[in-house]
Protein backbone atom coordinates (compact mmCIF):
# COMPACT_ATOMS: atom_id res chain seq x y z
CA UNK A 1 0.00 0.00 0.00
CA UNK A 2 0.98 3.47 -0.53
CA UNK A 3 1.75 5.39 2.75
CA UNK A 4 1.46 9.46 2.64
CA UNK A 5 3.40 10.79 5.38
CA UNK A 6 5.79 14.00 6.63
CA UNK A 7 8.89 13.25 8.11
CA UNK A 8 10.65 16.07 9.55
CA UNK A 9 8.75 18.20 7.30
CA UNK A 10 9.71 16.51 4.45
CA UNK A 11 6.13 14.63 2.98
CA UNK A 12 6.58 10.73 1.36
CA UNK A 13 4.93 8.47 -0.48
CA UNK A 14 6.49 5.04 0.16
CA UNK A 15 5.16 1.96 -1.02
CA UNK A 16 5.11 -0.87 1.67
CA UNK A 17 3.97 -4.24 1.03
CA UNK A 18 3.23 -4.82 5.14
CA UNK A 19 1.14 -2.03 6.20
CA UNK A 20 2.47 -3.70 9.89
CA UNK A 21 5.70 -2.72 9.36
CA UNK A 22 6.92 -0.92 12.11
CA UNK A 23 7.37 2.83 11.67
CA UNK A 24 10.74 2.24 13.12
CA UNK A 25 11.82 0.43 10.53
CA UNK A 26 10.17 2.48 7.70
CA UNK A 27 12.64 5.81 9.56
CA UNK A 28 15.55 3.87 9.94
CA UNK A 29 15.62 1.50 6.66
CA UNK A 30 13.30 3.26 4.01
CA UNK A 31 13.95 7.18 5.29
CA UNK A 32 18.09 6.65 6.19
CA UNK A 33 17.33 8.37 9.48
CA UNK A 34 19.38 6.07 11.81
CA UNK A 35 18.84 8.51 15.13
CA UNK A 36 15.84 6.68 16.28
CA UNK A 37 16.90 3.58 17.85
CA UNK A 38 16.56 0.09 18.10
CA UNK A 39 16.50 -1.02 21.45
CA UNK A 40 14.28 -4.06 22.95
CA UNK A 41 11.91 -3.85 20.14
CA UNK A 42 8.99 -4.61 22.95
CA UNK A 43 7.70 -0.77 23.42
CA UNK A 44 9.18 -1.27 26.37
CA UNK A 45 13.06 0.31 26.39
CA UNK A 46 11.91 4.12 24.74
CA UNK A 47 15.00 4.23 22.39
CA UNK A 48 12.41 4.43 20.05
CA UNK A 49 11.02 6.94 20.63
CA UNK A 50 9.54 9.89 17.90
CA UNK A 51 6.83 12.07 17.95
CA UNK A 52 3.53 11.75 15.70
CA UNK A 53 1.72 14.51 14.98
CA UNK A 54 3.46 16.01 18.40
CA UNK A 55 2.43 12.55 20.66
CA UNK A 56 5.54 10.86 21.69
CA UNK A 57 5.46 7.22 20.06
CA UNK A 58 7.84 4.06 20.67
CA UNK A 59 7.65 3.50 17.28
CA UNK A 60 8.76 -0.25 17.82
CA UNK A 61 5.42 -0.84 18.24
CA UNK A 62 3.55 1.33 15.92
CA UNK A 63 2.13 0.15 12.79
CA UNK A 64 3.35 2.39 9.63
CA UNK A 65 -0.38 2.32 8.45
CA UNK A 66 -1.29 4.24 11.64
CA UNK A 67 1.45 7.04 10.53
CA UNK A 68 -0.57 7.82 7.15
CA UNK A 69 -1.32 11.48 6.29
CA UNK A 70 0.50 12.08 9.88
CA UNK A 71 3.58 14.67 10.67
CA UNK A 72 6.54 12.30 12.04
CA UNK A 73 9.36 14.15 13.74
CA UNK A 74 12.34 12.22 14.44
CA UNK A 75 15.18 13.13 16.78
CA UNK A 76 17.46 15.03 12.79
CA UNK A 77 13.66 17.04 13.06
CA UNK A 78 13.95 18.15 16.43
CA UNK A 79 16.44 20.93 15.84
CA UNK A 80 19.95 21.08 14.22
CA UNK A 81 23.84 22.51 15.11
CA UNK A 82 22.39 26.29 14.21
CA UNK A 83 18.85 26.02 15.70
CA UNK A 84 18.84 23.26 18.25
CA UNK A 85 16.18 22.32 20.43
CA UNK A 86 16.08 23.80 24.13
CA UNK A 87 16.16 19.63 24.78
CA UNK A 88 19.94 19.23 22.41
CA UNK A 89 20.94 22.42 24.24
CA UNK A 90 20.80 21.51 27.69
CA UNK A 91 21.97 17.64 26.59
CA UNK A 92 24.73 19.51 25.57
CA UNK A 93 24.97 21.52 28.95
CA UNK A 94 24.55 18.90 31.30
CA UNK A 95 27.13 16.67 28.84
CA UNK A 96 24.22 13.85 29.51
CA UNK A 97 25.02 11.07 27.40
CA UNK A 98 27.82 8.39 28.56
CA UNK A 99 27.50 5.81 25.61
CA UNK A 100 24.61 7.69 23.76
CA UNK A 101 22.39 4.86 21.70
CA UNK A 102 19.50 5.25 24.17
CA UNK A 103 19.64 9.77 24.78
CA UNK A 104 17.68 10.14 21.04
CA UNK A 105 14.90 8.56 22.40
CA UNK A 106 14.94 10.37 25.83
CA UNK A 107 15.10 13.94 24.02
CA UNK A 108 12.18 13.00 22.08
CA UNK A 109 10.10 11.99 24.84
CA UNK A 110 11.83 14.83 27.07
CA UNK A 111 10.47 17.12 24.11
CA UNK A 112 6.88 15.79 24.13
CA UNK A 113 6.70 16.07 27.77
CA UNK A 114 8.22 19.74 27.46
CA UNK A 115 5.35 20.74 24.75
CA UNK A 116 2.49 20.04 27.36
CA UNK A 117 4.19 21.28 30.56
CA UNK A 118 6.96 23.18 30.25
CA UNK A 119 7.34 23.21 34.19
CA UNK A 120 7.61 19.83 35.21
CA UNK A 121 8.15 19.09 38.77
CA UNK A 122 10.52 15.87 39.61
CA UNK A 123 7.22 13.82 40.20
CA UNK A 124 5.94 14.68 36.49
CA UNK A 125 9.47 13.77 35.31
CA UNK A 126 9.40 10.42 36.90
CA UNK A 127 6.02 9.51 35.22
CA UNK A 128 6.58 10.79 32.19
CA UNK A 129 10.27 9.84 31.19
CA UNK A 130 10.46 6.25 31.87
CA UNK A 131 12.32 5.30 28.98
CA UNK A 132 15.61 2.76 30.03
CA UNK A 133 19.32 4.21 29.97
CA UNK A 134 21.97 1.58 30.91
CA UNK A 135 24.74 3.73 31.75
CA UNK A 136 22.12 5.30 34.57
CA UNK A 137 22.65 8.94 33.19
CA UNK A 138 19.24 9.66 34.79
CA UNK A 139 20.82 12.22 37.74
CA UNK A 140 21.84 14.09 34.52
CA UNK A 141 19.14 13.67 32.57
CA UNK A 142 16.90 15.20 35.19
CA UNK A 143 19.23 18.24 35.60
CA UNK A 144 18.81 18.43 32.00
CA UNK A 145 15.27 18.29 31.95
CA UNK A 146 14.86 20.80 34.61
CA UNK A 147 17.30 23.18 32.19
CA UNK A 148 15.44 22.24 28.95
CA UNK A 149 12.36 23.43 31.10
CA UNK A 150 14.00 27.11 31.40
CA UNK A 151 15.40 27.65 28.26
CA UNK A 152 11.44 26.20 26.41
CA UNK A 153 9.94 28.96 29.27
CA UNK A 154 12.52 31.86 28.18
CA UNK A 155 11.88 31.07 24.29
CA UNK A 156 8.19 31.10 25.36
CA UNK A 157 8.30 34.08 27.10
CA UNK A 158 10.00 35.95 24.31
CA UNK A 159 7.70 34.72 21.70
CA UNK A 160 4.46 36.63 23.79
CA UNK A 161 6.96 39.79 23.96
CA UNK A 162 8.05 39.94 20.39
CA UNK A 163 4.27 39.04 19.24
CA UNK B 1 -75.44 -55.15 26.44
CA UNK B 2 -75.12 -51.97 24.57
CA UNK B 3 -75.71 -49.70 27.36
CA UNK B 4 -73.40 -51.37 29.77
CA UNK B 5 -70.29 -51.05 27.87
CA UNK B 6 -71.31 -47.15 27.34
CA UNK B 7 -71.72 -46.82 30.82
CA UNK B 8 -68.32 -48.46 30.88
CA UNK B 9 -66.75 -46.12 28.22
CA UNK B 10 -67.93 -43.57 30.43
CA UNK B 11 -66.56 -44.36 34.16
CA UNK B 12 -63.35 -45.28 31.68
CA UNK B 13 -62.40 -41.66 30.40
CA UNK B 14 -63.91 -40.00 33.67
CA UNK B 15 -61.60 -42.34 36.12
CA UNK B 16 -58.63 -41.76 33.10
CA UNK B 17 -59.06 -38.00 33.80
CA UNK B 18 -59.12 -38.09 37.69
CA UNK B 19 -56.03 -39.81 37.54
CA UNK B 20 -54.44 -37.16 35.33
CA UNK B 21 -55.76 -34.52 37.14
CA UNK B 22 -54.85 -35.77 40.33
CA UNK B 23 -51.38 -36.40 39.05
CA UNK B 24 -50.30 -33.10 37.51
CA UNK B 25 -49.07 -30.16 39.50
CA UNK B 26 -51.44 -27.34 40.53
CA UNK B 27 -50.91 -23.98 38.67
CA UNK B 28 -48.99 -22.59 41.50
CA UNK B 29 -46.61 -25.56 41.12
CA UNK B 30 -46.04 -24.80 37.76
CA UNK B 31 -44.90 -21.15 38.60
CA UNK B 32 -42.49 -22.47 40.91
CA UNK B 33 -41.01 -25.01 38.57
CA UNK B 34 -40.84 -22.01 35.97
CA UNK B 35 -39.30 -19.58 38.78
CA UNK B 36 -36.48 -22.77 39.83
CA UNK B 37 -35.42 -22.94 36.16
CA UNK B 38 -35.07 -19.31 35.80
CA UNK B 39 -33.19 -18.97 38.64
CA UNK B 40 -30.61 -21.72 37.61
CA UNK B 41 -30.74 -20.41 34.75
CA UNK B 42 -29.52 -16.58 35.75
CA UNK B 43 -27.55 -18.29 37.73
CA UNK B 44 -25.72 -20.23 35.88
CA UNK B 45 -25.07 -17.25 33.09
CA UNK B 46 -23.79 -15.02 36.37
CA UNK B 47 -21.29 -17.35 36.52
CA UNK B 48 -20.02 -17.74 32.90
CA UNK B 49 -20.06 -13.79 32.56
CA UNK B 50 -18.06 -13.71 36.31
CA UNK B 51 -15.51 -16.12 34.82
CA UNK B 52 -14.78 -13.83 31.83
CA UNK B 53 -14.75 -10.38 34.27
CA UNK B 54 -12.34 -12.21 37.06
CA UNK B 55 -10.16 -13.32 34.11
CA UNK B 56 -7.07 -11.71 33.80
CA UNK B 57 -7.69 -10.72 30.31
CA UNK B 58 -10.54 -8.17 32.12
CA UNK B 59 -9.05 -7.65 35.22
CA UNK B 60 -5.67 -6.29 34.49
CA UNK B 61 -7.12 -2.93 33.53
CA UNK B 62 -10.07 -2.98 36.06
CA UNK B 63 -7.35 -2.34 39.13
CA UNK B 64 -8.06 -1.00 42.51
CA UNK B 65 -4.60 0.69 43.15
CA UNK B 66 -4.77 2.39 40.11
CA UNK B 67 -1.93 0.73 38.24
CA UNK B 68 -2.50 -1.57 35.22
CA UNK B 69 -1.32 -5.11 35.60
CA UNK B 70 0.12 -7.19 32.63
CA UNK B 71 0.36 -10.76 31.79
CA UNK B 72 -1.27 -14.26 32.65
CA UNK B 73 0.23 -13.51 36.56
CA UNK B 74 -1.12 -9.72 36.70
CA UNK B 75 2.31 -7.89 38.03
CA UNK B 76 1.89 -4.76 38.00
CA UNK B 77 2.55 -2.53 34.49
CA UNK B 78 6.59 -2.33 33.65
CA UNK B 79 7.93 0.89 34.18
CA UNK B 80 5.29 2.61 37.05
CA UNK B 81 3.06 3.29 34.40
CA UNK B 82 -0.30 4.36 35.87
CA UNK B 83 -4.31 5.69 35.48
CA UNK B 84 -3.24 9.38 35.18
CA UNK B 85 -6.12 11.80 35.05
CA UNK B 86 -7.70 10.10 32.24
CA UNK B 87 -7.38 6.79 32.90
CA UNK B 88 -5.08 6.84 30.10
CA UNK B 89 -1.62 7.33 31.37
CA UNK B 90 0.14 10.60 31.99
CA UNK B 91 0.60 13.96 29.93
CA UNK B 92 3.78 12.73 27.61
CA UNK B 93 3.69 8.98 28.04
CA UNK B 94 -0.02 7.50 28.36
CA UNK B 95 -1.16 4.53 27.01
CA UNK B 96 -1.34 5.20 23.22
CA UNK B 97 2.68 5.80 23.28
CA UNK B 98 2.75 2.27 22.93
CA UNK B 99 -0.59 0.80 22.43
CA UNK B 100 -2.48 0.96 19.26
CA UNK B 101 -6.14 0.33 17.96
CA UNK B 102 -4.53 -3.11 17.03
CA UNK B 103 -2.83 -5.66 18.87
CA UNK B 104 1.08 -5.28 17.42
CA UNK B 105 2.62 -8.36 16.50
CA UNK B 106 6.38 -7.11 16.23
CA UNK B 107 6.72 -5.68 19.67
CA UNK B 108 3.64 -7.97 21.16
CA UNK B 109 2.32 -4.77 23.01
CA UNK B 110 -1.47 -5.80 22.80
CA UNK B 111 -3.78 -3.50 21.09
CA UNK B 112 -7.46 -2.56 20.95
CA UNK B 113 -9.98 1.38 20.10
CA UNK B 114 -9.83 3.22 23.22
CA UNK B 115 -6.78 1.45 25.11
CA UNK B 116 -7.17 2.72 28.51
CA UNK B 117 -8.10 1.70 32.48
CA UNK B 118 -11.89 1.32 33.47
CA UNK B 119 -12.86 4.36 35.27
CA UNK B 120 -11.46 4.06 39.17
CA UNK B 121 -14.93 3.30 40.30
CA UNK B 122 -14.55 0.67 38.59
CA UNK B 123 -11.95 -0.94 39.91
CA UNK B 124 -12.74 -4.89 40.74
CA UNK B 125 -9.17 -6.10 41.61
CA UNK B 126 -9.72 -8.19 45.47
CA UNK B 127 -13.23 -7.81 45.05
CA UNK B 128 -15.76 -10.95 45.14
CA UNK B 129 -18.33 -11.99 42.45
CA UNK B 130 -21.45 -10.24 44.19
CA UNK B 131 -19.62 -7.56 45.08
CA UNK B 132 -18.41 -6.92 41.08
CA UNK B 133 -21.81 -7.19 39.95
CA UNK B 134 -22.89 -4.53 42.43
CA UNK B 135 -20.43 -2.10 41.00
CA UNK B 136 -21.44 -2.95 37.65
CA UNK B 137 -24.80 -2.61 37.74
CA UNK B 138 -24.71 0.67 40.35
CA UNK B 139 -24.82 3.75 37.95
CA UNK B 140 -22.85 5.89 40.50
CA UNK B 141 -20.07 3.63 39.28
CA UNK B 142 -21.04 2.73 36.46
CA UNK B 143 -20.70 5.69 34.69
CA UNK B 144 -24.16 6.33 34.59
CA UNK B 145 -25.23 3.30 32.60
CA UNK B 146 -28.60 1.64 31.98
CA UNK B 147 -29.02 -2.04 31.59
CA UNK B 148 -29.38 -1.79 28.30
CA UNK B 149 -26.34 0.37 27.57
CA UNK B 150 -24.40 -2.26 29.71
CA UNK B 151 -25.43 -5.12 27.66
CA UNK B 152 -23.88 -3.02 24.86
CA UNK B 153 -21.32 -2.12 26.33
CA UNK B 154 -20.46 -6.04 27.14
CA UNK B 155 -21.15 -7.32 24.08
CA UNK B 156 -20.39 -4.81 21.49
CA UNK B 157 -17.25 -2.43 23.05
CA UNK B 158 -14.16 -3.44 20.94
CA UNK B 159 -11.95 -2.79 24.31
CA UNK B 160 -14.14 -5.60 25.88
CA UNK B 161 -14.27 -7.89 23.18
CA UNK B 162 -10.07 -7.80 22.59
CA UNK B 163 -10.55 -10.28 25.57
CA UNK B 164 -10.98 -13.14 22.77
CA UNK B 165 -8.18 -11.63 20.86
CA UNK B 166 -5.39 -10.73 22.80
CA UNK B 167 -2.80 -11.98 20.24
CA UNK B 168 0.83 -12.40 20.82
CA UNK B 169 2.41 -11.76 24.26
CA UNK B 170 6.16 -9.93 24.29
CA UNK B 171 6.93 -13.40 24.65
CA UNK B 172 6.26 -14.83 21.61
CA UNK B 173 3.41 -16.75 23.04
CA UNK B 174 -0.63 -16.26 22.72
CA UNK B 175 -2.21 -14.73 25.33
CA UNK B 176 -4.23 -17.06 27.18
CA UNK B 177 -8.35 -16.27 26.55
CA UNK B 178 -10.81 -16.28 29.35
CA UNK B 179 -12.35 -19.63 29.97
CA UNK B 180 -15.72 -19.02 28.36
CA UNK B 181 -16.04 -17.94 24.76
CA UNK B 182 -17.09 -15.15 22.90
CA UNK B 183 -20.42 -16.25 21.70
CA UNK B 184 -21.10 -17.57 25.41
CA UNK B 185 -20.08 -15.26 26.95
CA UNK B 186 -22.38 -12.06 24.70
CA UNK B 187 -25.58 -15.42 25.61
CA UNK B 188 -24.75 -15.48 29.47
CA UNK B 189 -24.61 -11.82 29.55
CA UNK B 190 -27.94 -10.82 27.65
CA UNK B 191 -29.92 -14.01 29.46
CA UNK B 192 -28.46 -12.53 32.87
CA UNK B 193 -29.81 -9.19 32.63
CA UNK B 194 -32.99 -10.43 30.56
CA UNK B 195 -33.89 -12.18 34.37
CA UNK B 196 -33.62 -8.91 35.82
CA UNK B 197 -29.90 -9.27 36.45
CA UNK B 198 -30.20 -10.62 39.89
CA UNK B 199 -26.63 -10.83 41.88
CA UNK B 200 -26.76 -14.45 44.03
CA UNK B 201 -27.14 -14.70 47.33
CA UNK B 202 -23.72 -16.66 47.63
Amino acid sequence: MTILLQVNGVDHALEIADENMPLLWVVRDILNLKGTKFGCGKAACGACTLHVDGEAVRSCSYAVKFAMNKKITTIEGLGNEQNPHPVQKAWVEHVVPQCGYCQPGFMMATAALLSKNPNPSDEEIDKNIINVCRCATYYRMRKAIHRAGELTRENLTNETTSS
Amino acid sequence: MKSYALIFIHVLVIGVILILISGAPEVDEYSVLDANVQQTETEEAFDKMMDVLTHQRCMNCHPNDNVPKQGEDRHPHYFDMARGKADKGFQATKCATCHQEENNDYSGAPGAPHWSLAPKSMGWQGLSRTEIARIVLDPETNGGKSNEELVKHMTEDELVLWAWEPGIGVDGNLRELPPVSEEEFKKAVEIWFENGAVIPSK
